[in-house]
């Protein structure tokens, strides 16, 4: 092996770490479409939010000198985004898919526009923590060094797929998103809680562009995020509305999108294009194999116009 | 019309078409504020003009502009290489009155400019990317671009000699000839420090997208590249990834030292500002603009960053030299013998091209050292 | 107001009031509820703008004159609206059958790749003939794409709008690779494209306009589409089928063909921009060819409810909104994004407008009291 490069180990190795570093925006915004679509509402409009989180959390941060706050803005301002949907939404004959559509101009719009002056200065990166430390070779070192929000979303995803089942909380967000007249009988008031999921939903959004903009790739540019909020939004049905099926598929997108670079720099230079739509088109495989019409969509909010 | 107008009543019917269109279209659109200046000059840019890269280079060509008497300059930004660019242009035409207009983005010449170019044959259109053709192309249309492949090849003379690794990485966008060409004088460069030096190209396959340029540092970084450039239209996100991973790195477009301050080492720039005020003076003296115009590092059309704290002195030393012979002219990058990565001999013995030889523009090779492929 | 209104009856309704009246009225509500919207909508828009320190009022002059006050800003307007229509109709028709189909941007690429293919193998066959068999590749190709995800969706139960996005991505990919090796005219140095097709293979403007023909072709094609869906049993009972599948089986209507049909022919109406992009502006497929239009085409699609003659002025506005982003760019000094916070404005007003319709006695004459 040669000594200062790691040769053909370098796939599997960049496939884990990209599934590490480039999953963890979709892994937020999954998890936060999940919230919001379980109460029966979806959100397209993720995407807006995504890339305005990652703006202010950036502004912020480089006003401030602390990544943190920069990452509570985020959130904040996700929040905002979400809470803003769930208002709207709730008035009779309003599409939710078309506000998010809506949304999604709004908030690359402003993003955007408040972003001009933050392109030029370098914000303080959110810190990572060193788990390959046990390592001697660097590019381990480097793979594994996980930033906090990769667990924290992690842990979440752990959280909300027993909160979905075991508490009153899940039990309430799901009742509602399965049938607003069944909530209603409950003495429910489907539309707060869709207010509440939607905001939920936008905060962790907004989380996932801070993560973009203050660690990787860590910067404020307007073409960060390339469209990963409303794949991260697509994903949530791949996933059927499981945050653990979220999170592997987070984790399955990042890793199949480092194959590419991955293979180029160990010779596999052909068709790089095609290797580079290696996640989508994972992806759609694995959706025709375990579709079928018999069984469709287990897991489907009832109250979900798209599955509708 | 205004204060600010200092030009002649004389002058201003000297310079020739350029001024008869202005004055044509201030007069069917009387709209004011836009022709307080004697000359409207037009630019558009593909992207945000504050990307740290390429539309950022000529937006700060642009902004030198400002501040001249009797000139004035609309920009429009984010602009894509459709039907949009060609109604920007004829936008600034008709409404802002421009007389000479600069599309910088490689796409927007055929078939956007040129349709504008018959249809407005008054005005002025100076393409940044070397494609006019006396022969097929009109003669309100014309060309500007820099020869930048001797400033990577001076970003290689110094990545050569901060490398320990021997292995240096090169995050591109699409394998087209301008691109092969900065590939091969960077590695070249490094190459004339230490032939041994290897140079790991990774082609994202677009102009512009932050994680996969940072999938690939990383993956250059991962094989152990431990210098590393780029040409994309923002490398903003490649010097931080790269830096941040503990690689030097050589910026492109712009200067992008502020981002990492101690891995930068120097970068190849563009310096548009000095071709766009040799247009805007022959503009104001009434001078017909030049069709073509090319030119490199001894031309001012390129400039080096500063060197960076990390470079070395025998670097430095070998920089400045390599510098001084350049500037002297007559220096070649692509030179004889000489053979690409797939064996076939690309300059035979004695054989040499000059940084304007019409054989480098058609580049579809990557030198012996360099590894990746074109297609 | 009594009698004097062409087209409307002279008599006297149900509660005594003109027929002509309550005919008004009963239409007034789907034109005043937008215009209101798109009013408040700018309102609010002013209030931003004055926020960031300029004057709202230079504001609406700019985009009056650079995108609708004039005839060559109107034609700007239009030339940016042509490939919407296209576009989201491709959204529209399946939306007819519930389907959310949010990936016409592959079926447009894709459309432009087949139909320049098409134009570089037949080259010097008569240019009628080309430019038919580039219509129809480019219009199979994006069918065959579209209809692939309704193939999909009905008989293997996945998800349209997934997968619909992925093979965007995936159509983008393909394009790319096709263009930069086996379709790649290797004088195309420095952007690679496919072969420019020769002058006599393009489309050029309309008579009098600057506007090339995709215009005509895509007002035609919505009016069209609107036939289908207004007129036709299959647009009926894509209807039935879109509120109910189970119903609209139960009444012997073959709704995997209703599906594969519709998203075919959405497809087939995007591969159409696809190949218009090349034969009118690109002259070759290219990168060039995902510029977005099928992004845009959905939020068109989504403005207009999703009636085929609602997309024309929704795509007019749309395109004047652009047309004119250039210039607020160049004379307020204003970030072209400006466009977008307004669009962004606009188009979520205008959506949540839709909960007023049916709740003013106004547009309602059946809620009148009689006038005497």
């Amino acid at each position: 092996m040669d000594a200062t490069g790691i040769g053909l180990w370098g796939v599997p190795l960049a496939i884990l770490g990209g599934a590490i570093r480039v999953s963890t925006p979709f892994i937020f915004v999954s998890l936060g479409e999940a919230i919001t679509e379980r109460s029966g509402r979806i959100n397209l409009g993720l995407e807006g939010t995504l890339v305005f989180g990652a703006m202010s959390a950036y502004a912020v941060a480089v006003m401030t000198g602390s990544p943190w706050l920069g990452l509570i803005a985020a959130a904040f301002a996700g929040l905002c985004f979400g809470l803003f949907h769930g208002w709207i939404c709730k008035f009779p004959k309003v599409n939710d898919i078309a506000i998010g559509i809506a949304l999604m101009l709004f908030g690359s719009g402003l993003a955007f526009f408040f972003g001009k002056p933050f392109i030029q200065p370098s914000a303080p990166d959110l810190p990572a923590i060193p788990l390959g430390a046990w390592s001697d070779i660097p590019q381990v070192q480097a793979a594994l060094d996980v930033n906090m929000l990769f667990l924290i979303g992690a842990a979440l995803a752990v959280f909300l797929w027993w909160a979905f089942r075991n508490t009153r909380a899940g039990l309430i967000l799901r009742v509602v998103g399965d049938s607003s007249d069944a909530a209603r009988a409950m003495g429910l008031n489907p539309n707060t809680v869709r207010l509440a999921a939607t905001g939920v939903g936008g905060a962790l959004a907004g989380i996932g562009g801070a993560y973009l903009s203050l660690y990787y790739p860590g910067s404020w540019t307007e073409g960060i995020s390339s469209g990963q909020g409303l794949m991260a939004v697509a994903l949530v049905i791949f996933a059927r509305w499981n945050p653990l099926g979220c999170f592997a598929a987070a984790l399955l997108f990042g890793g199949a999108g480092a194959l590419g670079p991955a293979l180029q720099s160990v010779g596999v230079t052909q068709g790089y294009y095609l290797f580079y739509a290696a996640p989508y088109i994972l992806t759609l495989v694995i959706m025709i194999a375990t579709s079928s019409p018999s069984r469709s969509l287990a897991g489907a909010p009832g109250e979900l116009s798209i599955t509708k | 019309m205004t204060a600010r107008f200092t030009l002649s009543r004389r002058q201003l019917l000297k310079t020739s078409a350029a001024g008869a269109a202005l004055g044509l279209a201030s007069a069917s659109f009387p709209i004011g504020r836009a022709f307080a200046a004697a000359a409207t000059v037009g630019f558009i840019y593909v992207g945000p003009k504050d990307d740290y890269g390429y539309n950022q280079a000529h937006a700060e060509g642009a902004a030198a502009l400002k501040g001249i008497e009797g000139i004035s300059i609309v920009e429009e930004e984010n602009v894509p290489e459709t039907v949009d660019v060609q109604k920007t242009m004829e936008s600034m035409i008709n409404l802002d009155g421009a007389s000479l207009i600069f599309p910088t983005s490689f796409g927007y010449f055929d078939p956007h400019m040129l349709a504008m170019c018959a249809k407005f044959p008054d005005v002025q259109f100076r393409h940044c990317g070397g494609m006019w053709n006396k022969d097929k192309h009109p003669m309100n249309a014309g060309s500007y671009f820099g020869y930048i492949g001797m400033g990577q090849y001076l970003n290689g003379v110094v990545a050569g000699h901060t490398s320990k690794t021997k292995k240096l990485g090169f995050v591109a966008a699409k394998p087209i000839p301008q691109v092969l060409l900065n590939i091969n004088s960077f590695l070249l460069g490094a190459r004339s420090v230490d032939p041994t030096i290897t140079c790991q190209a990774i082609f994202t396959g677009e102009w512009s997208l932050a994680v996969k340029e940072a999938e690939a540092t990383n993956a250059l970084v991962d094989q152990g590249a431990d210098v590393i450039t780029c040409h994309v239209d923002s490398p903003k996100v490649v010097v931080e990834t790269a830096a941040g991973r503990g690689a030097f790195v050589c910026g492109y477009h712009a200067n992008q030292s502020p981002l990492a301050p101690e891995k930068y080492l120097t970068g190849a720039e563009w310096n548009w500002a000095k071709v766009y005020k040799m247009f805007v003076d022959d503009l104001i003296a009434g001078k017909p603009l030049p069709n073509f115009t090319r030119g490199g590092l001894a031309d001012g059309f390129v400039k080096m960053s500063p060197l960076g704290p990390a470079v070395s002195e025998p670097a430095r030393k070998q920089f400045d030299a390599t510098l001084a012979e350049m500037m002297k002219g007559g220096f070649s990058v692509i030179k004889g013998p000489l053979t690409s990565n797939k064996g076939v001999v690309v300059a035979t013995e004695g054989q040499a091209f000059a940084e304007t030889a019409i054989e480098l523009e058609s580049m579809d090779y990557l030198v012996e050292g360099v590894v990746g492929s074109t297609a | 107001m009594t009698d004097t209104v062409a087209g409307a009856p002279a008599t006297f309704g149900a509660r005594g009031y003109p027929a002509a009246l309550e005919w008004i009225a009963r239409r007034a509500e789907a034109f005043v509820i937008p215009i209101a919207a798109l009013i408040v909508g700018m309102v609010l828009f002013s209030l931003f703008i004055l926020a960031v320190g300029k004057s709202p009022i230079q504001l609406y002059e700019t985009m009056w004159r650079g995108g609708f006050g004039s005839w060559f800003s109107v034609q700007n307007s239009l030339s940016r609206a042509a490939p919407l229509l296209l576009a989201a109709l491709c959204v529209a028709l399946p939306a007819r059958l519930g389907l959310v189909v949010i990936g016409g941007e592959g079926a447009i690429v894709l459309g432009g790749v087949a139909a320049a293919a098409a134009g570089m193998a037949l080259n010097g066959a008569p240019s009628f003939i080309v430019i038919l068999v580039m219509g129809v590749a480019g219009m199979a190709a994006g069918g065959i794409w579209i209809g692939a995800v309704g193939a999909l969706r009905h008989y293997r139960a996945v998800n349209e709008t997934i997968s619909s996005l992925l093979m965007a991505y995936i159509a983008i990919a393909l394009m790319n690779q096709l263009v930069e090796g086996p379709l790649r005219d290797p004088a195309s140095l420095n952007k690679p494209s496919t072969q420019p097709l020769a002058e006599i293979y393009r489309i050029g403007n309309m008579p009098g306009m600057e506007v090339h023909w995709g215009l005509a072709v895509g007002v035609v094609a919505c009016m069209l589409s609107w036939v289908l869906i207004e007129k036709t049993r299959w647009g009926f009972a894509a209807r039935i089928a879109g509120g109910n599948v189970r119903a609209a089986q139960v009444q012997g209507l073959a709704v995997g063909s209703l599906i594969v049909g519709f998203t075919g022919l959405a497809g087939a109406f995007a591969g159409l921009a696809g190949m218009l992009e090349v034969a009118a502006v690109q002259g070759s497929a290219n990168a060039s060819l995902a510029a977005g239009y099928g992004y845009t085409g959905i939020l068109v699609a989504f403005l207009a409810r999703h009636n085929p003659l609602a997309i024309i002025p929704v795509a007019f506005l749309l395109g004047g909104i652009d047309a004119s982003g250039g210039l607020i760019q160049r004379r307020m000094d204003l970030p072209d994004a400006t466009v977008l916070v307004l669009q962004g404005m606009l188009f979520i007003v205008i959506l949540f407008s839709e909960t007023l319709y049916g709740r003013f006695k106004a547009f309602n004459p059946d809620l009148w009291q009689r006038s005497s």
